[in-house]
């Protein structure tokens, strides 16, 4: 296949799979004021851990008007203006990009010349499945509010509360203006008690409008705690049926899993119906998103998955480049030498290169994790801890596309049919088995033709 | 009643060829094992009940739970410590100690520990094997080998892990683990440890969650949650039970077992910091000792007097071996 048509498949499936991203919840939640739709489905978090040092990177996908738009966060410290920023959203993109379920594709050599024998492979990015001004001192002081800081970062007005009393809180928060979830205060309470400081973000208009961008950007904050954790039961006062959360964890020395959940790696590295790369309806997302919703309905919602986990400085097969130190120093990876030029194009080695430079360097280990999650299944909030594993894991789906080969075209022909049939057979079932799918439609579309089962067939449930 | 084998090979000790040949004494052993077997069941070593319980739950972990262990891991895990065992008792010249203890060990290893290599395992398994017969006051090891074990090497060793967890929070799977342990503490009559152990480590995530204002009906679920977490029940019932890293005197013991919940509690509440109850038995050790020391109890005994493969007991002062074969 010639480069340029390469380019331009890749680019359509990429584009379609994102378009097919199912809705994603948060970590603090969200309030608006007035009547404003809390639309809060998607929520992807970067979080950089080095030691008790925690870098929170937040994109969300709010939906509603920006001036409604608020959010809550229970922080562990009081965070200084330079502690707050708000990285570009294109880091969270190329991240995904990154780490990415993928599909490659084999295709088998002639069995008729199998001296040229030729594999070829390609990537498919599957764009995851996923991914006031009034006496307010006064006011606060009296309700044991404390504004313990106030300052703007890009496009947002920042304030970072203490509170003695939950209701107290909640009134502050009314009486400034915002819409408080029902059941707030009790979800609050914990978190005051815990000497915790709520960082409360809204959107700057005048700012806002400056940047000429109709999206939020991230928020980002720094702070030092040995909590290694994220507060998603706040999240949960406003959330309807399931959520989907992605978190990615950069850390330097191993695979990050949950202490409080169970940590499943999905069924990844198997083969599948070659049709699913251009089927209109069971394509590479769909296929995806399916095959995550019943093995996370299938674990009753109550573990967290692991989608990826590799060292940055390398991927095989790629979905994406590996991030440019410079990038992953926007992220917050504070471990690991700037270089020179341009921080945000991303160069595919130059995270490599980074490295070597250094030969103390520590490397930058990304563990993509993906939880679908309820109230119920969920009680307690995320407590996570850096394993030493370094095994790499990636969720990657096959595809073989058999040789197009006549019955009486060589002897090793027939044997050769005889195999891709039983192997296709195979990939139906399997495929039926991960998504729920009817696999007398899976057949159908693989263009299997199945001899009725005999007798004993039937008897010990054997496929013809 | 023992098999004419068993006999048979405890007269060639008897005759005090166990002293030079190397194999007769784990055979000896094995046949021991084998022998008990054959008994009704009331009269079971506890040790054998154990390692059937972790069998089944290493099984049920590894198909189900999504471990990621390895066959070669556990291979290399349970060679290693069965012939570091093996090479102890010889070279101390033991006899009546059996090979129980080290399957414990590797069990427990396999179940608990994660690495990204295979050479861990065996390594972490020999040495703690090691240290039961070297690590020694008053005829008591100090550690528990699996609980050591795990120690090593997740503060030591590169690439290794524990997974707390990995067991997740099925109602059925817990009910499962307190069922299985319970059998096994009731035998080795140490039953107290792992309940006080666990009611006082309950009570006080209760009392925290009371303390940070958690409204009371999700104050139940989340003990549950706890209550529920696999490791935790493991940990309960598979670890601390271990009479023979737990002080001697009842009094003493209830007060080792608050004592290891409450700083288990605290390093995971107030620290956090994960798998709380391995560090605190850990750090604990210097505790059992000094309470052996001030409070003097009876030190456990595996078996009943009739069974033939007696304890480690005999380590630090062996008795005699005639009276000892007298007696079965």
């Amino acid at each position: 296949m010639p480069a340029s048509a390469l380019i331009r498949k890749l680019a359509a499936l990429s584009l379609l799979l994102s378009a097919a991203a199912p809705a994603v919840a948060f970590c603090g939640f969200y309030v608006g004021k007035a009547d404003a739709s809390l639309f809060n489905e998607a929520s992807k978090v970067v979080m950089v851990r080095d030691g008790d040092r925690t870098t929170i990177n937040m994109l969300n996908d709010y939906q509603g008007d920006l001036k409604e738009f608020a959010l809550v966060v229970p922080v562990p410290e009081v965070l200084k203006k330079e502690q707050v920023r708000t990285p570009y959203k294109a880091l969270f993109d190329r991240l995904d990009a990154y780490s990415a379920p993928r599909l490659a594709e084999y295709f088998d050599p002639d069995p008729c010349t199998p001296r040229s024998a030729e594999m070829r492979m390609q990537m498919a990015p599957a764009a995851a499945a996923i991914g006031k001004a009034m006496s307010r001192d006064d006011s606060a002081r009296k309700l044991g509010v404390t504004i313990e800081a106030e300052y703007t970062v890009g496009s947002y007005d920042i304030v970072i509360l203490g509170a003695k009393e939950s209701d107290g809180l909640e009134t502050w928060l009314t009486q400034s203006g915002y819409r408080i979830p029902q059941g707030a205060s009790k979800a609050l309470a914990p978190y005051i008690r815990q000497g915790m400081k709520f960082f409360v973000a809204k959107v700057n208009l005048a700012e806002q409008a400056k940047s000429g961008s109709n999206f939020l950007s991230p928020l980002a904050f720094s702070f030092k705690s040995e909590k290694f954790m994220l507060p998603i039961r706040l999240g949960m006062v406003n959330a309807k049926g399931p959520q989907d959360l992605v978190v990615w964890m950069l850390t330097p020395k191993g695979r990050v899993e949950t202490t409080n959940y169970r940590t499943v790696k999905l069924p990844a590295d198997i083969d599948i119906p070659a049709y699913i790369k251009t089927d209109s309806k069971q394509d590479f997302a769909a296929f995806y998103k399916t095959m995550f919703q019943t093995q996370a309905a299938r674990e009753q919602y109550r573990v967290v998955f692991t989608e990826y986990f590799w060292d940055m400085s390398w991927c095989d097969p790629c979905a994406a480049n590996p991030l440019s130190a410079q990038e992953l120093r926007n992220l917050g990876v504070d471990w690991i030498k700037a270089e020179g030029g341009d921080g945000n194009t991303a160069s595919a080695n130059s995270a490599r290169r980074a490295f070597r430079g250094d030969p103390d360097a520590r490397p930058v280990m990304v563990t993509r994790l993906h939880l679908r999650y309820t109230p119920e299944t969920f009680p307690e909030d995320l407590m996570f801890h850096e394993t030493g594993d370094r095994q790499n894991y990636q969720t990657r789906y096959v595809l073989r596309h058999a040789a197009k080969v006549a019955p009486n075209a060589c002897p090793a022909a027939p044997a050769y049919l005889a195999q891709v049939n039983v192997r296709k057979e195979k990939e139906a079932r399997t495929l039926a088995s991960l998504t729920g799918w009817d696999i007398g439609q899976v057949r159908n579309s693989y263009g299997i033709t199945r001899r009725e089962p005999d007798g004993w067939q039937r008897l010990f449930n054997i496929a013809p | 009643m023992k098999s004419t084998i068993a006999q048979r090979a405890e007269t060639l000790s008897h005759q005090g060829f166990h002293r030079i040949t190397v194999p007769r004494t784990s055979i000896h052993a094995l046949l021991g094992a084998v022998a008990q077997l054959k008994k009704p069941l009331t009269a079971l070593d506890a040790r054998v009940f154990q390692i059937a319980f972790l069998a089944t739950l290493l099984t049920f972990g590894v198909l189900l739970r999504d471990f990621s262990l390895h066959w070669q891991q556990m291979a290399l895990t349970f060679a290693a410590g069965l012939t570091a065992q093996a090479w102890w008792v010889r070279h101390l010249a033991l006899q009546n100690i059996g090979l129980l203890s080290a399957l414990i060990t590797c069990f427990g290893l396999s179940i608990l520990l994660r690495a990204d290599s295979l050479w861990v395992h065996p390594l972490c398994a020999a040495l703690v094997m090691s240290a039961k017969f070297t690590l020694r006051w008053r005829g008591k090891h100090l550690f528990n080998p699996a609980n050591l074990g795990v120690i090593i090497a997740i503060s030591l060793l590169p690439g290794t892990w524990i997974s707390p967890g990995q067991w997740g929070n099925d109602l059925a799977a817990a009910i499962l683990f307190i069922a299985l342990g319970s059998v096994v503490t009731q035998r080795a009559r140490r039953v107290d440890t792992s309940w006080i152990f666990l009611g006082t480590f309950l009570a006080l995530v209760a009392l925290r969650l009371w303390w940070i204002e958690v409204p009371p009906a999700r104050v139940a679920s989340l003990v549950l949650h706890q209550l529920q977490n696999g490791a935790l029940l493991l940990f309960t019932f598979f670890m601390i039970s271990d009479p023979m890293t737990t002080p001697n005197h009842t009094g003493a013991r209830v007060f080792h077992a608050v004592t290891v919940a409450v700083l288990a509690w605290a390093w995971q509440m107030l620290l956090y910091k994960p798998a709380g109850p391995v560090w605190a038995l850990f750090l604990l050790v210097p505790l059992v000792p000094l309470l052996d020391h001030l409070f003097a109890g009876a030190k456990h005994v595996w078996s009943d007097a009739s069974a033939p493969v007696k304890t480690d007991a005999m380590l630090s002062n062996p008795p005699p071996l005639r009276a000892e074969l007298s007696q079965n």
